[in-house]
Order: structure tokens, then C-alpha cells, then sequence
């Protein structure tokens, strides 16, 4: 059940590293990705390449460091080390290309703003610095809020919508940004049944018209229903590969079975160490 | 000043009961105005970033900024003051970071760490020189709003207070802020990680806002003093978070709520302590408690979060709660071939006091729903539909909590109760459709049709 911290399995290994820049057409490649939190680390070694025009399924348990990961792959938070690539290109190259839907509690839904104002916010990258937003803009913000189903809620002030109504919100907002990598933070988290059936069109939406959706997911039992691929993460890549080989039971069992509790000591003794240096 | 007579005019208009100087009091009110909108503008985002306390430090912590600056160029109206405070503002809010990250000290303390230290040490440097130069460590502390009018520049060949060409300067820089990234302030403030991620940083947006509110501090610091500039950076814009909820319009009220309370702190100054046979006092402190003041009346009367808008419709949900069941029980009645009830019997059943029965009633009367027979009271055809629809809502609610919630029949007509009222069409079919449309309630009662 415990794992050796150093890598393991050829699973860990992304193509697009091995093969050194074949892997223009990969959206997303990470490879030997570390993140800590005062010298504890979140994520440790992780490793994949996401496959192009699938919707790909990122599980966990709680504290797996499934968001940080995320984070870390858009330079939110530095990384202890590792490499990431956005279609063959650092982040910062190709940030245009990915969309970000973080997640619903990160935001306080008090702020005055309406439905119809986040949605444009996914448009700032395109208007640019200092220009204000336009008619046209609006517009393009209207049809996406009518594209996730609350075309008519476009001029609440957001915290007059209902949990299901925000993440639709926040979905919109990523629609409009046009992007080919979409990241998402737990979207159906804590979503009525008609959003989550929402949510799950536009994904297969987005995957017909040749994008890629990397979603952080915790509902276990939808994950063969929703998703092409998945990606197992518990620090480390457990295992990833398409879903219908990959997510067995016995890899779930890795996943979520047990903390790997002597990774967790040394990093403890290491810190104690450094500290009383 | 121009237009003499117009002035002279609205001079003899105003009924004010003091004595008014349109040179003196006219220049108080406009540079007073002037610091409480340029501050205010920056002060949404604090407010809406809900970094008020870190606009309370840097306020503070300018304070050796000056300090210093005064101290090198032994002026007061030097640039030198205003990179000494741009200096420590930033160095206030970098420490407060840097001492929240590796001490793990949660924000407010390490604020209080930094802002307390620096003030301190700029308090120490001004009465050790307060001697030897002109600056007054009270003026810092309070402000010297009265005698800012009385240190003028000539600007085109007319003598105005350097104070107001000062804040006209910073507010014009703020608005121009202000207009200029509205978009990009609204988004950084709003969702930071998604700002970073389109390549507006956050941080670059929190240091810019940063400076201005250093620069605004040291502007106004002259006038209002350093600690009632806190005042001005948040009461108008807190005040106008609770009387709207667009940020365009929140910046719009707060900028005039700044300028009213400039307006009303001045000639509060001068007229309240002459009621109470004393000379006028201080105009920054009366500004400030305008500002407080407004802030009060925004929380009471405001539409969104007011606390008398919320108690008028939590009454007026109460009573329109009393008028369903009114209707409802008389239907009930009808239903069961019961004589009318009179209204006080009836009183007595819904434990409604005498007043609100009373309200009901004469709602009920006026829109129809409830006639008089003698002292009885009776349902008309339009009432009757209203109590057949809530009869109905409450059987089909009752049929579904034990259908399908799985509910035992002896609890749920308590939450039948307190549902049917928020029932509507929709919501009762859906219900019907979920139950298999009964005719029957659990307790074998029948569900009426829709009306």
C-alpha cells in the first residue's frame, strides 16, 4: 500500500517529455512536478500528459492536492520544481488557450457585480488593458449565459442566484473565453441535479467541438459516465490512462485506501530538522 | 472668487444661524470635499477587496514617510513627502505580506506588528524635531482643516489654498485610476486567480492600489490628519456597498455621499457647538461623524441590507402568512359545512393578536377575498379559489413528504404548514406529477382541483 516517494511506474513517465518536444498537439503535459507549502509538499513528482479532445476526469481524496495541481500547472503558486507544457509551450506562452473555472467558494458571491459581469470578465483578456466593455461584449456574455440555461437571470446581482445558477455563472464566463484546455476546479460540487446535467452537456459540448476538459471531480460513481480518461492523484499520480482501463477498483484502492503516512514523516522530520538549524 | 453677488446671494438664502465666509468657510468645505472623494474612490476597493484595515495602516504608516522627508527638505509641500510616503506605504504593505507568509501570523496581526511600529517610529521623529521646524505632531495626528485656506499659491494669477490644489491634483489622479482600470480593478478584486491567469496581475493591481492610497494619505493628512483619513477611505464606500449592488453605482454614491458629508461635517462644526453656547469646533472630526452618521442612515433605510426594509417585509411576510391562513381556514370550514367563523373566534384559532388580525382583514376585504355576513366572516368566489389553491398545496405537500420523503404522517403537516405559502402553480404541479396525482392526502382528506 505505501509507496517509495521516488517515481514508480512508467505511468508517471509523460510521452511528450520522453520524446522532447513531439508533443506540440498535447494540451496539457506535466512532468516531475513538485509543489509544497512551507517545505510540506502538496504534490510530489507528478507526472502526465492529458490527451487532446477528451474529457478527462481528476480524482482524489480530500487533500490529494488535486486543486493545487491545477494552481501550480497556471503559475498560481510556485512550484518546488517539475516542468509544465500548454500545447508543447510554457503557460505563460499559450495562456490564451486555456480557460480557468475555479472553484465556486473562492469567490465572495456578495461582490456587486451581475451574472451578465462575470461573464464578460472572461472577455477582459480580449479587450484589453484600460478599454471598458462594449455593446458586442455584452452580448457575446448574454448568449453564453443563455448557452448554460439562465439566459434570463443575465442582469441578477450574483448572489440572488441560486448555488447551481453561480457555477453556471462561472461556466459561462469560461465559454466565452473561447479557450482549447479548459481547467475546472470541482464543478459539481454542491449543484442541483439540473445543473449538474448542465454541466455534463456542455463538457460533451466542448469535447464535440475538439476540446480538451480537465475537471476535478469527486463523485465517484459518475466518473465512467462523464469522463474519456482519468487521472488518479492521492500527491502522486497513482494511475491515469482511459477510464474504462484505468479506473478499477484496485486503482481506486491505492487512491483512496491509504495516506501515505511515511512520506508524511519524513517531510515532518525534515522540517523539524531545517527548523532547528 | 467669482460671481460675487451670487455668492452673496446664496449667503443671505442659507438660513445657517452663524457666521459664514465664502473665502473662508466656501475653501474648508471645497478642500474638505476634495479629500473625502479622492479618498473615497479608492476606498470601494478596499472595502470590496475587504482590505479597509490594510488602508487603515498604511494611513498610519506613512507617518515616518513624512517624517523623514520633512526633516531632509525642511518643507511642507516638497514632492520629497510624497516618495517618503509612497515609500513606506509600499514597505507597509510588502511587510504585512512577508510577515503573514513566513511568520504565519494571520493578517490583522501582522498588520497591527507593522502599522503600530511605523507609526511609533514616525511619531518619535516628529516631536523630536516638532522643536526645531514647523510641523505640529497634533496637525498630523487631527488636522488643521480651518487654517489650510490661509496657505495659498497663486494658480493663474489667483491666490487658492495650496491644500486644494494638492487633493484637486491626487483626485483627478484617482478618478483617472479609477476610470481608467475599472475593468481591470473590478476583476482583480473580484476573482484574483482568474485575473493572474489572464495575465492581469492581481498583484501588480494591489500594489498600484497601494501607492494611490499612500499618496491620497499624505494628501489629505494635512487637512483631516491621519487618523479621520481612515474615515474618509471607508464610511462613504461602506455606506454605499448597502445602498446598491452594481460597483459602478457604489462608486457613484460613495464619491457623493464624501461630498455631503464634507458639506454637512463643516456646517455641523459650526452650528451644533454654537447651540450649545460654545465656539466652533473641529470640521475633520464633524466630517468624519456626517460620515458615520450617513453610514448609520444607508444601514437602517438601505433597500438590500437595510435593517428597517428587512423588518418592514419580514412584517409584511407575516402578514400575508396571517392572510393565507385566514383564507385557508375558512375554506377548510366551507369544506366542512361548519357555520362562519366570527373574526375574533378565528383570532383565537391562528394565534394572531388583535392588530395584525385586524391588518389582515382589512387586506382581505379590500382585494375581495373576505366579506362580512353580520359578524361572521365568509369567503367570496375569489377568496375561495386562494383558499382551494393553499388547501391544495398543503394535501399535495403533505402526500409527497410521506410518498416520497418518507416522512411519518404525524410530522409532516407542521412542514406542510410553512411550505404551502411558498407554493406557486408550477411547484404544485410538479408535485402532483411526483405523487402520481392523488386524490387523497395521507390522511384521507381530498386534494381539491386546481382552481
Amino acid at each position: 500500500m505505501l509507496n517509495p516517494p521516488e517515481r514508480n511506474d512508467d505511468a508517471n513517465l509523460p510521452t511528450a517529455a520522453r520524446d522532447d518536444g513531439t508533443g506540440a498537439e498535447v494540451p496539457l503535459s506535466v512532468y516531475d512536478l513538485t509543489v509544497a507549502y512551507h517545505r510540506k509538499p502538496v504534490i510530489w513528482d507528478v507526472g502526465f500528459d492529458l490527451p487532446a479532445g477528451q474529457l478527462i476526469g481528476i480524482v482524489g481524496p480530500n487533500g490529494a492536492g488535486k486543486s493545487t495541481l491545477l494552481k501550480a500547472v497556471m503559475d498560481l503558486i510556485p512550484r518546488a520544481s517539475g516542468r509544465v507544457r500548454v500545447f508543447g509551450d510554457t503557460y505563460r506562452e499559450n495562456r490564451h488557450r486555456v480557460g480557468y473555472v475555479p472553484q465556486r467558494e473562492s469567490v465572495d458571491w456578495q461582490f456587486p457585480v451581475s451574472a451578465l459581469d462575470v461573464v464578460a470578465m472572461g472577455l477582459y483578456d480580449q479587450i484589453g488593458w484600460c478599454r471598458p466593455v462594449r455593446k458586442k461584449h455584452r452580448e457575446q456574455a448574454r448568449d453564453a449565459l443563455g448557452r448554460v440555461g439562465i439566459g434570463d437571470l443575465a442582469d441578477r446581482q450574483i448572489s440572488q442566484l441560486s448555488g447551481g445558477q453561480q457555477q453556471r455563472t462561472f461556466l459561462a464566463r469560461a465559454l466565452v473565453q473561447d479557450a482549447d484546455l479548459y481547467l475546472m476546479d470541482e464543478p459539481f460540487a454542491a449543484v442541483d441535479a439540473a445543473t449538474e446535467r448542465a454541466i455534463v452537456e456542455i463538457l460533451r459540448d466542448l469535447k464535440e467541438r475538439g476540446k480538451t476538459a480537465a475537471v476535478i471531480h469527486h463523485d465517484l460513481q459518475t466518473v465512467p459516465e462523464y469522463f474519456d480518461h482519468v487521472v488518479l492523484l492521492n500527491m502522486r499520480v497513482v494511475a491515469q490512462g482511459p477510464v474504462s482501463q484505468t479506473f478499477t477498483q484496485d486503482n481506486l484502492q491505492k487512491t483512496y485506501g491509504g495516506r501515505l503516512t511515511l512520506l508524511d514523516e519524513v517531510t515532518e522530520a525534515m522540517r523539524r530538522r531545517e527548523s532547528s538549524l | 472668487m467669482t460671481g460675487e453677488p451670487l455668492v452673496a446671494w446664496i449667503g443671505q438664502m442659507l438660513p445657517l444661524g452663524f457666521s459664514w465666509s465664502w473665502g473662508l468657510d466656501g475653501w474648508i468645505v471645497v478642500i474638505g470635499s476634495l479629500a473625502a472623494v479622492a479618498s473615497s474612490l479608492l476606498g470601494n476597493f478596499l472595502v470590496l477587496r475587504k482590505m479597509s484595515m490594510l488602508g487603515d495602516a498604511i494611513t498610519h504608516a506613512v507617518l515616518p514617510g513624512i517624517a523623514v522627508a520633512f526633516l531632509l527638505t525642511q518643507t511642507r509641500s516638497s514632492p520629497a513627502m510624497f516618495v517618503g510616503a509612497v515609500i513606506v506605504g509600499l514597505l507597509t504593505a510588502v511587510f504585512t505580506e512577508w510577515i503573514r507568509g513566513a511568520g504565519g501570523v494571520d493578517e490583522g496581526a501582522s498588520m497591527g506588528v507593522v502599522f503600530t511600529s511605523l507609526f511609533a517610529l514616525g511619531l518619535v521623529i516628529l516631536v523630536q524635531t516638532a522643536d526645531a521646524v514647523d510641523l505640529d505632531p497634533n496637525c498630523v495626528l487631527y488636522g488643521s482643516i480651518e487654517l489650510t485656506p490661509l496657505d495659498t499659491v497663486s494658480v493663474g494669477g489667483r491666490d487658492v489654498p495650496r491644500a486644494a490644489v494638492v487633493l484637486a491634483v491626487v483626485t483627478v489622479v484617482n478618478a483617472l485610476f479609477v476610470l481608467l482600470f475599472f475593468k481591470e480593478l473590478r476583476l482583480t478584486s473580484f476573482d484574483p486567480a482568474l485575473a493572474t491567469t489572464m495575465g492581469f496581475s492581481s498583484k501588480w493591481m494591489h500594489y498600484g492600489l497601494m501607492i494611490l492610497v499612500s499618496v491620497t494619505a499624505v494628501a489629505c493628512f494635512e487637512s483631516v490628519g491621519s487618523i479621520l483619513v481612515v474615515a474618509m477611505f471607508i464610511v462613504p464606500a461602506a455606506a454605499a456597498y448597502m445602498l446598491t449592488d452594481r460597483l459602478g453605482v457604489m462608486i457613484a454614491i460613495s464619491v457623493a455621499l464624501a461630498i455631503v458629508s464634507a458639506v454637512l461635517g463643516h456646517v455641523l462644526a459650526l452650528s451644533v457647538p454654537a447651540w450649545m453656547g460654545y465656539r466652533s469646533t473641529t470640521t475633520s472630526g464633524m466630517i468624519a461623524v456626517a460620515a458615520g452618521g450617513l453610514f448609520f442612515a444607508a444601514a437602517t433605510l438601505g433597500p438590500r441590507h437595510g435593517v428597517l426594509v428587512k423588518l418592514v417585509r419580514r412584517q409584511l411576510l407575516s402578514l400575508r402568512i396571517l392572510c393565507d391562513d385566514i383564507v385557508a381556514s375558512l375554506f377548510r370550514g366551507e369544506e366542512l359545512e361548519q357555520p362562519p367563523p366570527t373574526a375574533t373566534w378565528l383570532a383565537g384559532e391562528l394565534f394572531a393578536s388583535n392588530w395584525s388580525m385586524k391588518t389582515a382583514l382589512a387586506m382581505l376585504r379590500r382585494r375581495g377575498e373576505v366579506a362580512d355576513q353580520d359578524d361572521r366572516l365568509q369567503l367570496t368566489h375569489v377568496g375561495r379559489e386562494r383558499g382551494q389553491r393553499l388547501v391544495r398545496s398543503h394535501r399535495l405537500w403533505e402526500q409527497y413528504l410521506v410518498d416520497r420523503a418518507g416522512s411519518g404522517a404525524e410530522r409532516i403537516h407542521d412542514q406542510a404548514e410553512r411550505f404551502e405559502h411558498f407554493t406557486d402553480r408550477n411547484l404544485r404541479d410538479e408535485l402532483a406529477k411526483e405523487t402520481d396525482t392523488p386524490v387523497e392526502d395521507p390522511h384521507g382528506r381530498p386534494i381539491p382541483d386546481e382552481s
